[in-house]
Parts: C-alpha cells; sequence; structure tokens
C-alpha cells in the first residue's frame, strides 16, 4: 500500500508508477486509480458537490460534463485537492487514490498534488522563467538538486507533451513567448516533469484555436497509456472524441457514469439525454 | 429641448464654455509653481554645480567656497540606513497583508498604515529623539536612519502590497498544483512575478525620504565633516539646503541652490527610471 | 507531430528524490511576514508612547491652559500653545481656501474636458510637482516667491482689501499668507489626484445619461459627476489639510516664525510643526523641550484626527478593495 504521509527513503515504496504494484480492481477486473465514495462539498452554507459516488479507471480518459455549476471544476479539483485554496469549504465522505484516502488528517496536501497533477483552462507557464526553467521547477522548488536529472526529466517530459522537437533550441526563452497551443503543452509538460500517476485537465482548450485543441487532443490519447486522465469539458464533441468513459454532473450530482460510447448513444438517465441532445445546457 | 429659447441654450453653451476654460486655468495654476521652481533652480543653482560641489567639504563660516560631499555622502548613507530597516518590515508585511491574514484584520492594519503615513516626518524625528538620541546623549547617523527607516515602512508595505495583490491566481494555483509549499509558492513564484513592482515600490520610497529634512533635524543633525563613525552627527543634503538657506551669507545661499539642483535631479532620475521599469512591465504583460 | 514517449520504467525517482514536504516552513513564512505586518501597530503605540512620555512634566504642569495660553516666554518658562495651534489652522485653511478650487477644477479639467493626448503628460507634471521636496520650495519660497509677493500682489491686496483687519499693517514679506500660499503648492497634488481618482470612480452611465438628457458638457460634469462625488471630493480635501497641518519645512522659512496672534495676514505666524522645527535643538532647559514634545503631540493628535476621518471618508468611495481567492 502506497503511504502518502511519510515517503520512505527506499524508492520501491514510493513508486508512482501503479502499474506494476498492487492495483486496484472493479467487480469487472477494471483497474481503478480513484474511489469516491458519497461525496459531499461545501463552499459555506451552499452544497457545490452532493453525494458523489464514482469510480475513475486507470490509464484511461475520463470525461465529466455537464452544464454551468453543476459542480464539475468542483469535483475534478476534489481530486488534488486544490477546491481547498477557497475558503470555507468542508468536505464528507472520502476520495481514494489507489486505495488510499487522499483526505485522512495526516496527508500532507502537498504529496497529493505531486501525485495527482493539473492542467488549467487557462495556460499559465511562469512569466519570470524560460522554458527550460518552468518545466523542472516542480522538481526544482521541492528539493531536486540534481542538475544531470533535472535536465533528463526536462527533456523527457516535453517528448512526453510533444513539444520537444518545437522548442529543443529555444530552452531560454521566456515561457510566455510561445504560441497559446505550445503555452498549454508547456504546462502539461511542466505537470509531468515530477511524476504523476494522474493528469486532472480543466477545460484544457477552451482558449485554443482548433488546430492547437486537434494536436492536445492527440496527446491526451498518448499520455492515456501510462497516466490516469480526468478531463472536464463544456464542449460534448470533445469529450466525445477524447474520452473513454464519461460522467455527467447536473446541480452538483452525478447523473450518470459510463463508457463513452454508450453515454452519448444510449444514455439510461433522462436528463443525461436531455443535455446531450442540447435541450438545456 | 427643441422648444428652449435660443439664448437660453446660448447661454447654457457660454456657460460651459467658461468652465472649460476655467479649469483649464486651474491646471495651469496648478503646474505652475513647478515650472517656476525649476526655472530658478536652473538659473540660481546651475553655474554653483561644479566640480568643487561634489568633492569639497564645506568652508568655514564666511569663507566663501567648499562644497557639499559629505552631504551627498551622509544622505546616501542615511539611505542606506534607513532601508535595512525600511525594506524588509515593509516588504514582508506587505507579503503578510496581500497572500494571508483575514480580510477584517488586513483591513484595520491597512487601515493603520494608512493613517501613519500621514503623520507628518516631523513627528518621527522627535519620536526617534527621544527613543535614540536622548537615551545614547547624542545625535547620530543611527538615530536619522531609524527615522527615515521608520517612515518607509508603512509607505513601502502599502505599494508592495498592492503590487503582489495584482499577480494572477492561475500562477499560484500552477505552483501549489504541482505540490509546492504554500511559502515557497509565494516567494519563488509570486513574488518573483511581482519583483519589478516591489523594487519600484521601493526606489519611489527612497526618492521620497531622500528629501526630506524635518526629521533629520534633531536625529542626523548635520556635520559639517566627513562622518567616520556612524553613532555621530552626519550631514545630509536636504539638511544643509536648510541650514544654508536661513544663513545671513550670500555665498551660502548660492551653494543652497546648488545642493537644491543636485537633489531634485536626483530624485527626478529616480522617478524616471520607475517610469521607464513600470512601462517595460506594461509592455511585457500585454 | 511528435508522439509521446511512454513513462520510463524508473518511475520512482521523482517521488524519491523530492524532499518530503514540511508544515514548518509555511508556517514560519507566515509568523514570520505577521509579525512585520504587526510592526504598524507597534509604531502607532511607539509615537504615542514617546511623545506622552516627552511631554509628560509639562502637561502637568500646564494643564489643559497648555492649549488656551498665548504666552511663549522660554527664559520665564512659561508656555502656551495657542499661537501655534492658531498659526497651524489659519495657515491650513488659507492652503484649503487657495488648493481646493484649484485642484478640483484641475481633476475636473482632467477626467471630464481635457482633450485625450494632454492628459497624461499633465499628470506626470502633476506628480513631479508632488515630488519635491519641501525644502527646496521652501528656498524658493524664500528667495523668490516672498520677494515677488512683497513687490506686486501683496501691496494690491492692501489697497484692494486694507479696509478689512485681514490686509493690514506693514508688508514684510515672510508672513502667514505666504505660509498658507506654500502650502498650498505643496497640497495641490495630493487633492489633484485623489479628487480625480474619485472623478473617474463615478460610473459612465452616469454621464451618459446627462449626455442623453441633452445636457451641456459643464451641466453633465455638474449633475452626473460632481454631485456624485461630493462625499468623495470632501474626503480629498480634508485629506489635503492632514497634509497641510503636518508641513513643516516649506512653512518654517516663509511664515516668518513669531509667536503672534494677529488678524493681519501680512504679519508673521509660527506653527506646530515650525516651532518644532526650529526651536527644538535650542531648547535648554528640561521644561522648554517637554513643551516642545508636547507640542508635537498636539499636532500628532490633530493630524490624527484629520486622516482618521479623510480615510473613513474616502473608504467608501474609492473602493480598492483588494480581493485574494487563494488561502
Amino acid at each position: 500500500m502506497v503511504n502518502l504521509t511519510m515517503p520512505a527513503p527506499d524508492p520501491i515504496v514510493l513508486e508512482t508508477d501503479d502499474r506494476t504494484s498492487e492495483s486496484v480492481l472493479d467487480s469487472d477486473g477494471v483497474q481503478l486509480t480513484f474511489e469516491v465514495k458519497d461525496l459531499s462539498i461545501w463552499y459555506g452554507e451552499k452544497r457545490a458537490i452532493d453525494s458523489v459516488t464514482l469510480d475513475i479507471p486507470s490509464n484511461a480518459v475520463t470525461s465529466i460534463i455537464g452544464p454551468s455549476g453543476c459542480g464539475k471544476s468542483t469535483f475534478l479539483r476534489s481530486l488534488n485537492r486544490m477546491h481547498e485554496l477557497v475558503p470555507g469549504t468542508r468536505i464528507d465522505g472520502s476520495v481514494r487514490l489507489l486505495g488510499e484516502n487522499l483526505y485522512s488528517a495526516d496527508v500532507d496536501p502537498a504529496i497529493v498534488r505531486r501525485r495527482v497533477g493539473m492542467v488549467f483552462q487557462k495556460s499559465n507557464p511562469f512569466p519570470t522563467m524560460s522554458i527550460g526553467e518552468n518545466v523542472v521547477i516542480g522538481l526544482r522548488l521541492n528539493g531536486v538538486r540534481n542538475q544531470k536529472y533535472l535536465n533528463e526529466r526536462l527533456e523527457k517530459s516535453l517528448r512526453m507533451s510533444a513539444l520537444w522537437d518545437e522548442v529543443k533550441d529555444d530552452l531560454h526563452k521566456p515561457g510566455t513567448s510561445l504560441s497559446g497551443g505550445q503555452q498549454q503543452r508547456l504546462c502539461i509538460a511542466r505537470a509531468l516533469a515530477v511524476e504523476p500517476e494522474v493528469i486532472l485537465m480543466d477545460e484544457p482548450c477552451s482558449a485554443l484555436d482548433p488546430i492547437a485543441t486537434a494536436k492536445i487532443e492527440e496527446l491526451i490519447q498518448e499520455l492515456k497509456k501510462n497516466y490516469t486522465i480526468v478531463i472536464v469539458t463544456h464542449n460534448m464533441q470533445q469529450a466525445g472524441r477524447v474520452s473513454d468513459y464519461t460522467a455527467f454532473f447536473y446541480l452538483g450530482r452525478l447523473i450518470e457514469f459510463g463508457p463513452t460510447s454508450k453515454i452519448f448513444t444510449n444514455p439510461t438517465d433522462r436528463q443525461t439525454e436531455d443535455y446531450i441532445t442540447g435541450r438545456f445546457g | 429641448m427643441f422648444s428652449q429659447r435660443k439664448d437660453q441654450h446660448g447661454w447654457r453653451k457660454f456657460k460651459s464654455a467658461l468652465v472649460s476654460f476655467s479649469t483649464f486655468a486651474a491646471a495651469v495654476l496648478v503646474i505652475a509653481p513647478l515650472g517656476l521652481v525649476f526655472f530658478h533652480l536652473l538659473v540660481n543653482g546651475a553655474s554653483s554645480v561644479n566640480w568643487d560641489f561634489f568633492t569639497q567639504l564645506p568652508k568655514p563660516v564666511g569663507t566663501p567656497g567648499g562644497g557639499m560631499v559629505n552631504a551627498i555622502v551622509g544622505s546616501l548613507e542615511l539611505l542606506a540606513l534607513g532601508s535595512v530597516i525600511g525594506i524588509p518590515v515593509g516588504v514582508l508585511g506587505g507579503v503578510y497583508l496581500a497572500e494571508y491574514g483575514s480580510a477584517r484584520g488586513n483591513s484595520m492594519l491597512r487601515f493603520i498604515a494608512d493613517v501613519l503615513n500621514g503623520v507628518p516626518s516631523i513627528t518621527w524625528g522627535v519620536v526617534v529623539y527621544g527613543l535614540v538620541v536622548l537615551r545614547f546623549k547624542g545625535f547620530s547617523a543611527y538615530a536619522g536612519g531609524l527615522a527615515l527607516g521608520l517612515i518607509m515602512i508603512p509607505l513601502i508595505l502599502r505599494t508592495t502590497e498592492e503590487v503582489i495583490l495584482l499577480v494572477p491566481n492561475g500562477y499560484r494555483e500552477a505552483s501549489l498544483a504541482l505540490g509546492i509549499a504554500r511559502w515557497k509558492t509565494i516567494v519563488h513564484v509570486v513574488m518573483k512575478t511581482a519583483s519589478k513592482g516591489i523594487i519600484t515600490g521601493i526606489l519611489l520610497a527612497l526618492a521620497r525620504i531622500g528629501g526630506e529634512t524635518a526629521p533629520l533635524l534633531f536625529t542626523a543633525f548635520g556635520n559639517r565633516f566627513w562622518n567616520h563613525d556612524l553613532a555621530q552627527p552626519i550631514a545630509a543634503l536636504p539638511l544643509q539646503i536648510f541650514t544654508y538657506a536661513i544663513s545671513p551669507y550670500d555665498d551660502w545661499h548660492r551653494q543652497a541652490w546648488a545642493g537644491a539642483l543636485v537633489l531634485v535631479i536626483g530624485i527626478f532620475c529616480v522617478n524616471v527610471l520607475v517610469r521607464i521599469l513600470t512601462r517595460e512591465r506594461a509592455r511585457s504583460t500585454s | 507531430m511528435a508522439v509521446a514517449v511512454p513513462m520510463p520504467a524508473d518511475a520512482g525517482s521523482a517521488a524519491a528524490r523530492m524532499t518530503p514536504p514540511s508544515r514548518f516552513g509555511d508556517k514560519a513564512f507566515e509568523w514570520l511576514t505577521l509579525g512585520m505586518a504587526l510592526v504598524v501597530i507597534l509604531l502607532v503605540f511607539l509615537i504615542g508612547w514617546q511623545l506622552a512620555q516627552g511631554s509628560s512634566l509639562a502637561i502637568q504642569k500646564f494643564g489643559f491652559r497648555f492649549l488656551t495660553t498665548s504666552t511663549w516666554d522660554p527664559v520665564a518658562e512659561r508656555f502656551g500653545a495657542l499661537p501655534f495651534i492658531y498659526g497651524t489652522l489659519v495657515s491650513s485653511l488659507i492652503a484649503l481656501l487657495i488648493a481646493v478650487p484649484l485642484s478640483i477644477g484641475t481633476a475636473v479639467y482632467l477626467t471630464e474636458l481635457a482633450p485625450l493626448w494632454i492628459r497624461q503628460p499633465l499628470v506626470s507634471l502633476i506628480e513631479m510637482l508632488a515630488a519635491i521636496p519641501s525644502v527646496i520650495l521652501g528656498l524658493w519660497g524664500i528667495f523668490v516667491m516672498i520677494p515677488w509677493l512683497r513687490d506686486y500682489p501683496f501691496p494690491v491686496l492692501k489697497k484692494l482689501l486694507g479696509w478689512t483687519p485681514f490686509f493690514t499693517g506693514p508688508i514684510y514679506g515672510p508672513s502667514m499668507l505666504a505660509g498658507g500660499i506654500i502650502i498650498a503648492i505643496m497640497i495641490l497634488p495630493i487633492i489633484t489626484s485623489v479628487s480625480r481618482e474619485i472623478l473617474r470612480s463615478v460610473p459612465n452611465l452616469q454621464r451618459e445619461a446627462a449626455y442623453a438628457l441633452g445636457a451641456t458638457r459643464w451641466e453633465v460634469t455638474r449633475i452626473a459627476v460632481l454631485s456624485y462625488a461630493r462625499k468623495g471630493l470632501f474626503g480629498a480635501g480634508i485629506l489635503g489639510l492632514g497634509r497641510a497641518l503636518g508641513e513643516t519645512m516649506a512653512v518654517t522659512m516663509v511664515i516668518g516664525n513669531t509667536p503672534q496672534i494677529a488678524a493681519s495676514l501680512f504679519k508673521p505666524g509660527y506653527t506646530l510643526a515650525s516651532v518644532i522645527a526650529n526651536e527644538f535643538t535650542e531648547a535648554t532647559t528640561d521644561v522648554y523641550l517637554q513643551a516642545l514634545f508636547e507640542i508635537g503631540l498636539v499636532l500628532f493628535g490633530v493630524t490624527i484626527a484629520v486622516n482618521l476621518l479623510a480615510q473613513l471618508l474616502l473608504k467608501t468611495m474609492v473602493t480598492k478593495a483588494p480581493t485574494r481567492a487563494v488561502q
């Protein structure tokens, strides 16, 4: 069982690559990364997430769809404890990452966030840093000193986000000198550098043109081979293209969850069907 | 309105034009002193800003000639001493107000800082006199530096806070999402992003403090010679200007003008530098 | 397009190489910055304590009469602050009478009436005026302003208004009026810039509505802008007053420094700040020094009260309420 609170010096115990270690399976034998049980989240008095139970499969893309205000961003952020940044939040229920509850009292959110990375809607490479510095900043500010290792991770991360060939000669240039799509891929590389197991994406393409969007969707298909990806999107076509599983949220509740193909062609719930067909939202 | 009489409408238009002219005249009157002061500084001071001015010590009373080199250096030393207190306390305090705390508590602290910024600078001189000069029985550069530093604290605190609040939240979130500690996020990401603004805030405070005379009157006190011991009185440019200006000697008046011209040019250079830095920042973020 | 490379097998290395996060760093930094921020509270108490302590004997000796007696006689050790209170109030009042109309007029010009190309340069010039140190304005005051006042405007004033008690008597040059004028010059920039902020914060909807009714430019300004901004402009004026009360160097150099209460503005005066500036280092006896500390206390109290009032007034208008989403 991977321990979230006390990283032991033995690297084997801390192996973040769960594909070869013990894994959590559901009743059909599908490997799961997240098990969310009866999750409720309040912002002050307002209940944003209402008793959500959901299992997120590993090495697959799960998309979260739903109309504005349905809680999809809040839910996504609860997977890496980022919703806690807003003051006055309260949580009930559990979120397990490979069997371990993220919200136990002894769990440090910073460790959670190293294992569950996030890419945001508006790409935000740090403005005072170069492309190279941006990629390794997570490693560096978390105490990694070995320059050789940092250089290795720099190249690997940029290759993994399909950006290496475009920027390998310009690593010293400011991160903000790239185009919108490239900046977002830079943010993906930055998230990948700390070797997370999961990548959360909050509407990553909504600020990008169709060509950049297509590149990122292609990248997501590659990344899912090695990572679990959860993506929030308001674009249903994108959900249909990119994801293996889809969860439909409405007013803080999980209405339906299943393989994308089923959700989009033969949804069980009436509300799901209404949303998919554009009757509301 | 269509039925309004022509002369009524004409009168209203005339009133409007009159007001436009009056407010324009007001604007002219407001900036007129600037032009006049500058003009006289140049006319009366330029010829006296010479090599001697920058290299010589003041001559004995009544003897013409001499310079203000010790006052210029003294001012710089006092600014440095003041910065030792003013910059760390101001910057870190500003960080707190921008990143931590509660809305109500911070509001009160902000309020207090703003009120402090309105305290007459001579009051700070009296306070430091009681605190340091009386206790250690003598005027000193330390006392003068302390007085200047205390004035700097609420000044830099507010400018730092404002600049840090301008840093977009996306950067904080991106850094925290990488598992980076909160304090490292603030120091290495937020403050780094705001660094230009923090620096310009400090520069503006220095330009402001550099021209202050009142708090130095009975702390640094002034010195006709070099100060080799910070526990002794020290000369400062604005102090020297004041002493010379109210003296009965024409030669000292001439030097006062020269000193004033140098001081004003120094302050304006810092302001121009700040303007350049701010413009660069605006260009790079757009 | 380059294909993504699968994750390497030595997957544990990053987590192993990263140092465990410590809550200590976060707490320590928060406490450090909190301590620095709390210094401002410390400073307020420091000022109050020093001034009170330094004037305790004088307060005991003179009591409340200090504020009402007009004798200032260091030799006989009789100290009354009334001339300075009078001088501070009158010079500040003169300064406000001159500066407020000019500043608000300029602010109106800048925000409502000036062509766009002239606005930024004008604002920069006013900022430059604000950057001129008090002692330099005082220098200019002694050698340029006072001689000019003495030769031109003052005689004219005397001729026109000499029948009033305010403009009688001989004209020396250094005077209460000169003091008021120089303070006015010093406070013009701040009243102008704050007024500008206030006027700019008036929502455009107000102006548009007035224009839509066919009002002229002045009417729009008067009806839609000025009446809406009345409270804030008043606050700007009070802020200027706060500045005026504490003005030291320039005033000291032109006001004449004579502790007297006289109706004529041509007569020299003395302010609270000026007497401290002039006589602090000459105070030979303890009582003398204590009396000056007490003057400092009075000055502090008055400026704090006025600035507090100004802050309260301005808070409601220019709400630059800073917000922060990350906790």
